[in-house]
Parts: structure tokens; sequence; C-alpha cells
């Protein structure tokens, strides 16, 4: 994305497009103050130049395809997100179901052992609220990033279509790194039943 | 002064991580009778039907946070205003301390904490035990 971005193209020319708009509002003020000078083609040019900035300003932010960032960028990092918090507190639920279960057990032996079993299983117990401190920064993250996703929504209503995204991402990795896109989400991903059965047909070929 | 270790203890937590955590810290402490509520207003509703000995309170939690709790404990007229009340949380900047001493609180513990932590923090407000 950064590639589209102005910012590049304007520290090589030295020139940044705000600096152009200051310069062709500071002309046309100027003009103004000396009415005598004023010609309506000099008026006309000036608003030409401040078209063209504006315009070319609207097409390099249209390629940053602002619409994709808020309609799919940053939905899916969320999503992800979220995914990360569900399945660390389901990990973590297990974690203590079996810790439970080892208390009992415990219990049952009793002693010096039992005693030593449950001082550990504290322990276990204790370092299981990473759940509760990664989620609540996790929390913190998605909801940084919708207020992103706020801001970029009000751009593109300020910007109108040129600001709307293709919808469509242009992968641009090659070979193995083309295949490579992490774990699913749980709603999206292939079950492990489909896999075997997809593997049978492949076989079955 | 002992401990009376079957007082009735009500913990908040919006993560019910969280909750078990400290229900199995309690009850290694010794402490049996312990409740659970996931934000301040189930809380609110719990303290007004039931006398409890201890609060543990988590801050961040949607609708009513636990300081919000806090405050309307300690500002109301009932009998359970003056119950012994812990923040456990993960905010620990200053303000925040200070805030929740302003509103009342008996002590603050930051997450992550350990038993140990735990244990100090109840003998402070409940006495050695």
């Amino acid at each position: 994305m950064s590639e589209n971005l102005a910012p590049k193209k304007e520290a090589e020319s030295g020139v940044s497009k705000r600096d152009k708009l200051v310069k062709i509002i500071g002309s046309m003020l100027d003009k103004v103050e000396k009415a005598g000078s004023l010609t309506r083609e000099s008026i006309f040019q000036e608003l030409i130049d401040l078209k063209k900035v504006i315009e070319e300003s609207r097409r390099e932010i249209g390629m940053a395809r602002p619409g994709d960032i808020r309609s799919k960028d940053i939905p899916t990092a969320t999503d992800e997100l979220d995914a990360v918090v569900e399945a660390t507190a389901a990990a973590t639920a297990t974690i203590m179901d079996s810790c439970d279960a080892i208390q009992t057990a415990a219990g049952e032996v009793g002693g010096a052992p039992a005693d030593k079993i449950n001082e550990e299983v504290m322990k276990i117990f204790e370092a299981c609220s990473f759940q509760d401190i990664t989620g609540q920064r996790i929390t913190k993250v998605v909801k940084t990033l919708r207020s992103i996703e706020e801001r970029v929504g009000h751009l593109i209503s300020l910007l109108g279509d040129k600001a709307q995204g293709s919808g469509e991402h242009e992968d641009k990795r090659v070979g193995d790194a083309r295949l490579l896109n992490g774990p699913q989400l749980p709603q999206k991903a292939v079950s492990q039943d489909e896999i075997d059965k997809l593997l049978a047909e492949l076989d079955g070929q | 002064m002992s401990v009376n270790k079957s007082i009735n203890i009500l913990i908040v937590d919006d993560y019910t991580t969280m909750l078990r955590i400290i229900k199995n810290l309690l009850k290694q402490l010794g402490f049996d009778n312990v409740d659970e509520a996931t934000d301040g207003t189930a809380a609110l509703e719990k303290i007004k039907n039931k006398e409890y000995g201890l609060v543990i309170s988590d801050w961040n939690m949607e609708p009513m946070t636990g300081l919000e709790l806090l405050k309307q404990v300690r500002g109301s007229e009932a009998a359970y205003k003056n119950v012994p009340f812990i923040m456990v949380t993960a905010e620990s900047k200053t303000e925040n301390v200070v805030a929740a001493k302003q509103a009342g609180v008996n002590n603050y513990i930051v997450k992550p904490f350990n038993a140990e932590t735990l244990k100090t923090k109840i003998a402070s407000v409940l006495g050695e035990f």
C-alpha cells in the first residue's frame, strides 16, 4: 500500500501537495489584493492549477484503496484478533479443567506429594491470567482499528467514488509464499473431515 | 485478630478465566464461600441482596465498571456501604490508583498477580491469617 502513497514521490520532487496548494492560494490572494493586475485569465489559470493538485491528491488517495481498507483489511484484522481471544480463552479453560482434575487426584493421594502437586498447579493457575491480560490488550488494538475504520469511512465520504477500492487485492506473492495465509478463522476454516474427504477423492483419481 | 474464613466473598470480573483463577486461589487460601459476577451492575444486585465480607473487583467492565461499582457502594446509605473492597486490575497508572483510593478502595492489586500477593492484600484488609 505504502508504495502507492504520495510522500515518496513528493520527497523526490522536494515539494509537497500541501506546499503547492499553499503557493497557489497565496498567489491568488496576492492578485486579489493587487486588484489592478487581476485578469480573468490569470485567475482562471490559478484555478486550473488548483484543480489539478486536488485531482492528483484524490487519485493518489484512491490508489491507497481506502475503500478496501475499510471494507476488507480492517474487518479481517479485527476478526483475526477476535479469533485469537476466543482460541486462547478456550485453551485456558482446558488447561484449568486439567488442573482441577489433577488437584482432585492429588487430594486422593494426600500427604507431602499432594501438597507439592497443589503448589505447582497453583502456579499454572496464576500463569493462566495471561489470557485476561492479552485479551485486554487485543481488545484495545481492535478498538483502535475500528476507530481507524471510522476515519477512513469519513475520508471516503469526503472524496467520493475515487476513494473506493477495487474490492480485489492484487496478490503479488509468488511460489509457495502465495499459499501461505496463516490459520483460517473458525467460521471459514476447512474441517479435518473435509480435508480427509478431499484426500480420499484425490487418492481415488 | 483471626480472620473468619467463612465470610461471603464476591468476585467481579468480565473474564471468566479470571473469575476461575481468583476463586481457585481463594479456595487455596481457605475461603470457600465465593460468589461471582461479570460486571458492576450484576455485582451491585448481589451486594444489595446478600451480606459480603469482602468484594474483589476488576475495574474495566461494561456496562458498569469496577470504579463505578465502588462509588455506588460507598455512596449508599445501606449496611453494605463499608464492605471491604479490593480492586484487581490491569490499570496500573498512578491516576487510576489515586481515583480508586479517593473512591474508597481498601487495596489495589495489579494484574497479573500471584497467590502470595492476593493473600497479602486480603490480610491487609481483613487481618492476618
